[in-house]
């Protein structure tokens, strides 16, 4: 493998992926993280005051 | 030639009936309505920008091809590059979708915005499929292999083979991302021409 420029993952990422099943769902806990992220982001999106929209007028 | 004769022109007639439907302070507004002001409505510029990214680090791998990108330390880093700014892509997409849907955007006339959208959503799924069996690596065959019996069963792998490299990366690299951008931009006059979607109107009323 070629050198790199000394940078990598913050953990290591280096071995098989973990899966979480119950019954017949299978997800593995990469995926599981991306998707519990989105919902996060989704709910901050929301709920998070957005800058300066005190101050901002209704232009339309 | 006169006037009304200069009029009659299909090139008159197409300008004059684009301008009227996306004046340009239509297509590039200097305000935004103030509903605007809010996070949720942040993740469709994110994914554009996204695409941006994929779209360069993608034309600098195909300078150099995929001995480069699996050899060297600069392959690596826009190899990466590549696949990061595609995770951003969807992820800003899927969280930009859920917010729309949420807002029901189909409304006031917006059902093509909606429709370009979602067709946009099934284009970017097929190409960073066919980038996944692009790869060159025991990943892309690991991947084909087990994709094969999915698309097989259902007839297709007659026109879509995914073991065909050549046909995959054609498709990820001229047909896929030509119609993810085309569609791209057709979303954006679409959200041009009818605007931002409003919020839901607040009512009083309790029902009985």
């Amino acid at each position: 493998m070629a050198q790199g420029w000394g940078l990598g993952a913050l953990f290591n990422l280096d071995h098989y992926g973990h899966y979480i099943q119950w019954h017949v769902i299978q997800i593995s806990v990469a995926n599981l993280v991306v998707i519990i992220l989105m919902v996060a982001t989704f709910i901050a999106a929301l709920f998070a005051p957005f800058p300066g929209r005190r101050n901002r007028k209704g232009s339309k | 030639m006169s006037n009304a004769q200069i009029e009659r022109q299909w090139t008159s007639r197409l300008r004059h009936r684009v301008v009227e439907k996306l004046p340009p302070e239509k297509l590039l507004p200097d305000t935004q309505p103030a509903y605007v002001a809010s996070w949720i409505y942040v993740f469709g510029v994110t994914t554009m920008a996204a695409l941006g990214i994929v779209i360069l680090t993608g034309t600098i791998l195909a300078l150099d091809g995929p001995q480069w990108w699996h050899s060297s330390s600069l392959g690596h880093f826009i190899n990466s590059m590549h696949l990061w700014s595609v995770e951003i892509f969807f992820f800003a997409m899927v969280v930009h979708l859920w917010g729309k849907f949420s807002m029901a955007a189909w409304r006031g006339g917006r059902s093509m915005t909606w429709v370009t959208g979602g067709v946009t959503f099934l284009a970017s799924i097929l190409a960073g499929f066919t980038g996944y069996v692009s790869q060159t690596n025991f990943d892309s065959q690991w991947i084909s292999t087990q994709a094969k019996d999915g698309i097989n069963a259902t007839g297709g792998g007659a026109f879509f083979n995914v073991l065909n490299l050549g046909q995959m990366l054609m498709w990820h690299i001229v047909l896929l991302p030509l119609a993810a951008v085309v569609l791209t931009g057709l979303h954006v006059i679409m959200v041009r021409v009818k605007g931002v979607v409003p919020p839901f109107e607040e009512t009083t009323e309790v029902s009985a």
